[in-house]
């Protein structure tokens, strides 16, 4: 089914913060999941006639578990700091993406069914009883968000629109309304270990032509293991690596590394996947059983190190929730942790991100680099959302902003940064992260992507930049489909292994 | 005793009530819920130290409202930095002998609830001004803006216009802290401003003003980015691990 016809927005000089236009993005309907696909998640597919209680037991049942859910319900003044900052607002200017609008259409709900002065007076404090027209906004509207966490930053209490999202999209799963593009992909990484739905033979296959075409352009046999139990290290990277282009590249870059710098190392058909999207739809335990897949893997293949590959949301699964949800890390003293964490090297840490694992190499000698293999390039680099606002690379806070910067600039000789509120913590989501990848989502994308299309622009009227460095397979596949429709060569967006790639030196 | 003394004094009471009970109940439901994923916005301090210095500055100069929006935070800053120096100062009706500190802060407490009227004129400017603010206020934004001048304007009256009893203001509250109702002045102004303050602490535990205890639990600033280290398991969630 095509997607519906809309405008491509005009690039300006600089971010334009829009006057609203009420219910401009109302139309917008991401493809609901089949039933099919909502059987294997275990949620119903079409509303029973209880939808009504059922949401607001599940929405009750939340609040008992996250703290972040009753605390950020509560805490909002309606200040108005979090509402110029949301791309999807500065693209498309419905106010209902503005984050505090966002999180009121829970918010009104919550007021009315669990705050007293919601049920005494709900007019004057904005509280509504759910209908399905809220209902069908909520279904609207929390696929209209990439989780990118961009207004908790900017919040005076830190209220993150993404915590907001993910409940509401747990809700909507709860009630019937699930959305087919995250909860098929669920399904695919449960049922086959990745989320393309790529087959184990398939996958190996793949690889040995990987290792062939390596062989033919650079003379030397760069192999791609997988499932070598014994391996020193597990790598996990998102299953767009294996086959779509331009990640490709940042896998062939990986596996320079690797045998460069001399480290044994394995893929993983069980665990062919670093993304999660348990993540996008706000359910521990399905986030859970999709990380357990890595745990599973390590604890077979028997591996002293986990590394992940060039992924944003599943960096922050992988560095911040993994310990948590699957004991990779360290500190448990617990029986199901300690299983694991014995088995673990205490001198690096775990999980490690590829980024960390090279920069390290370089800086130390282990690999040998030559930049001006990347002459032909003028560099920028998109701090991809996920790594930036809910992770760490390194020691030091901000790590996940100097490391990518200092293994760019360690492998390019031309960089330049995008201006300084669009990247680092102030950095603009692509527009297709948190479950927003697919094509009948494609105006939101579109729009999504005009803050990160304007910087960008920007870099290339002022310094000729050719190249779009970032560490996110959404990203990437995100910007070389929509980028074009601002004018920009696909081309020009990779990763950052695939400068690596390049400028590696094999021996 | 007079009828109204009797009235207000009871208003007192369960104001007093409402807003103590109300708040320990809200902390208390806070703290018991738990939050099982490590969130912090990052980059985050990775030591509690750390979490206590980021907490400090979001209380003390708004941090992230600063990088957000200059006129809110402005505004903001104003009303909340004049009504901290406002209510300093009043600690003198509520005390004896009055503190020495209170004594330095009441000069500038006087003044201060200039400020605290301008931010919050500025802030309820903004509300009918920037359409995107306009479009997400309910009435209660408004009221709580107007009840919160209502309250600095007859304050500043009783200071800079019409002096009020304040002796006998004192009598009352030092009586009504000691159970030994002494008889609360007559005066209008004052009667409105008490009436003010006394809604506006039954309505502090259910509604938005809970931003300030909420503050202090939001996972996004009180955590600490240490999860490669530390495991961090919610009781619910750490269930979940036995069943493997």
């Amino acid at each position: 089914m095509a997607a519906a016809e809309f405008d491509i927005p005009e690039i300006k000089d600089d971010i334009e913060v829009p006057r609203l236009h009420e219910g401009v993005m109302s139309h917008v309907k991401s493809f609901p999941a089949p039933k099919s696909v909502q059987d294997f998640m275990g949620y119903p597919h079409e509303l029973g006639e209880d939808w009504k209680e059922r949401a607001i037991d599940k929405m009750g049942d939340l609040l008992g578990k996250y703290r972040s859910l009753k605390v950020f319900l509560d805490a909002c003044v309606h200040c108005g700091a979090c509402t110029d900052k949301c791309h999807y607002y500065l693209g498309t200017s419905d106010p209902k993406n503005m984050p505090v609008a966002r999180q009121d259409l829970m918010r009104q709900v919550y007021r009315r069914y669990f705050t007293t002065a919601g049920k005494l007076f709900p007019k004057l404090v904005g509280a509504k009883d759910l209908t399905k027209e809220i209902l069908d906004d909520w279904y609207s509207y929390y696929h209209q968000c990439s989780e990118c966490r961009r207004c908790s930053v900017y919040c005076p209490y830190g209220i993150d629109t993404a915590e907001i999202t993910m409940a509401g999209r747990e809700i909507l799963n709860h009630v019937g309304m699930g959305q087919k593009y995250s909860n098929e992909i669920l399904g695919k990484v449960q049922k086959i270990g990745n989320n393309l739905g790529l087959p184990g033979p398939a996958l190996i296959d793949t690889l040995e032509g990987l290792e062939e075409d390596i062989e033919a352009d650079t003379g030397v046999p760069v192999k791609m293991p997988i499932d070598v139990k014994g391996a020193e290290v597990l790598l996990i990277t998102p299953s767009a690596d294996f086959f779509s282009e331009p990640h490709v590249e940042s896998l062939i870059g990986y596996a320079k590394v690797f045998h460069a710098a001399g480290i044994n190392w394995t893929l993983s058909t069980h665990a062919a996947e670093a993304g999660n999207f348990g993540l996008f739809n706000g359910n521990y335990e399905t986030m859970r059983k999709v990380a357990m897949r890595i745990r599973d893997a390590a604890l077979e293949l028997g591996v002293k190190r986990i590394v992940v590959g060039e992924c944003g949301h599943a960096w922050r699964v992988a560095y911040s929730f993994w310990n948590t949800l699957t004991g990779i890390g360290y500190g448990g003293n617990d029986p199901f942790s300690i299983e694991l964490q014995k088995q673990l090297d205490p001198t690096y840490p775990q999980p490690q991100h590829i980024c960390e694992l090279t920069n390290d190499l370089i800086k130390s000698g282990k690999i040998k680099v030559d930049p001006s293999m990347n002459d032909d390039l003028i560099v920028t680099y998109h701090d991809s959302c996920n790594v930036a606002r809910a992770s760490r690379m390194g020691t030091e806070p901000g790590g996940q902003f100097t490391i990518p910067r200092e293994l760019i600039k360690s492998v390019v000789n031309n960089f330049h940064n995008m201006a300084d509120d669009t990247i680092y913590e102030a950095t603009f989501c692509c527009g297709g992260g948190g479950g927003v990848l697919t094509d009948d989502l494609m105006e939101v994308r579109v729009k999504g992507a005009l803050p990160r299309a304007t910087a960008l622009n920007n870099v290339v009227k002022e310094y000729q930049v050719n190249f779009m460095a970032t560490i996110c397979a959404i990203c990437k596949a995100q910007f070389t489909k929509v980028l074009p429709k601002y004018g920009f060569d696909m081309s020009m967006v990779g990763g950052v292994h695939q400068l690596v790639s390049k400028a590696i030196k094999l021996d | 005793m007079s009828t109204v003394t009797m009235i207000y004094a009871g208003m007192f009471y369960i104001a007093t009530f409402l807003l103590v009970v109300g708040l320990v109940y809200k902390i208390f439901d806070y703290s018991r819920t738990p939050a099982p994923l490590v969130i912090p916005t990052t980059p985050a301090p990775t030591t509690r130290t750390g979490v206590v210095y980021r907490m400090a500055k979001e209380v003390v100069v708004f941090e992230s409202l600063f990088k957000s929006n200059k006129w809110i935070w402005v505004f903001g800053w104003l009303f909340h930095f004049g009504l901290l120096l406002v209510l300093a100062r009043h600690l003198r009706y509520f005390t004896q002998p009055v503190w020495f500190w209170v004594d330095i802060v009441q000069p500038f407490g006087k003044y201060a609830s200039i400020m605290m009227v301008a931010g919050l004129a500025g802030l309820l400017a903004r509300r009918f001004v920037v359409d995107r603010v306009r479009y997400i206020s309910t009435p209660s934004d408004y009221l709580m803006l107007l009840l919160l001048i209502g309250i600095g304007v007859s304050g500043m009256l009783m200071t800079f216009v019409a002096h009020t009893d304040i002796i006998s203001l004192k009598e009352f509250f030092m009586g009504l802290m000691y159970l030994d109702i002494q008889p609360l002045p007559q005066d209008p102004i004052l009667m409105v401003h008490l009436a003010l303050v006394a809604s506006l602490m039954v309505i502090f535990p259910v509604s938005k003003l809970l931003h300030a205890p909420g503050l202090f639990f939001s996972p996004t600033r009180n955590q600490v980015d240490n999860p490669r280290e530390h495991r961090h398991v919610a009781a619910w969630a750490a269930r979940l691990d036995q069943n493997n």
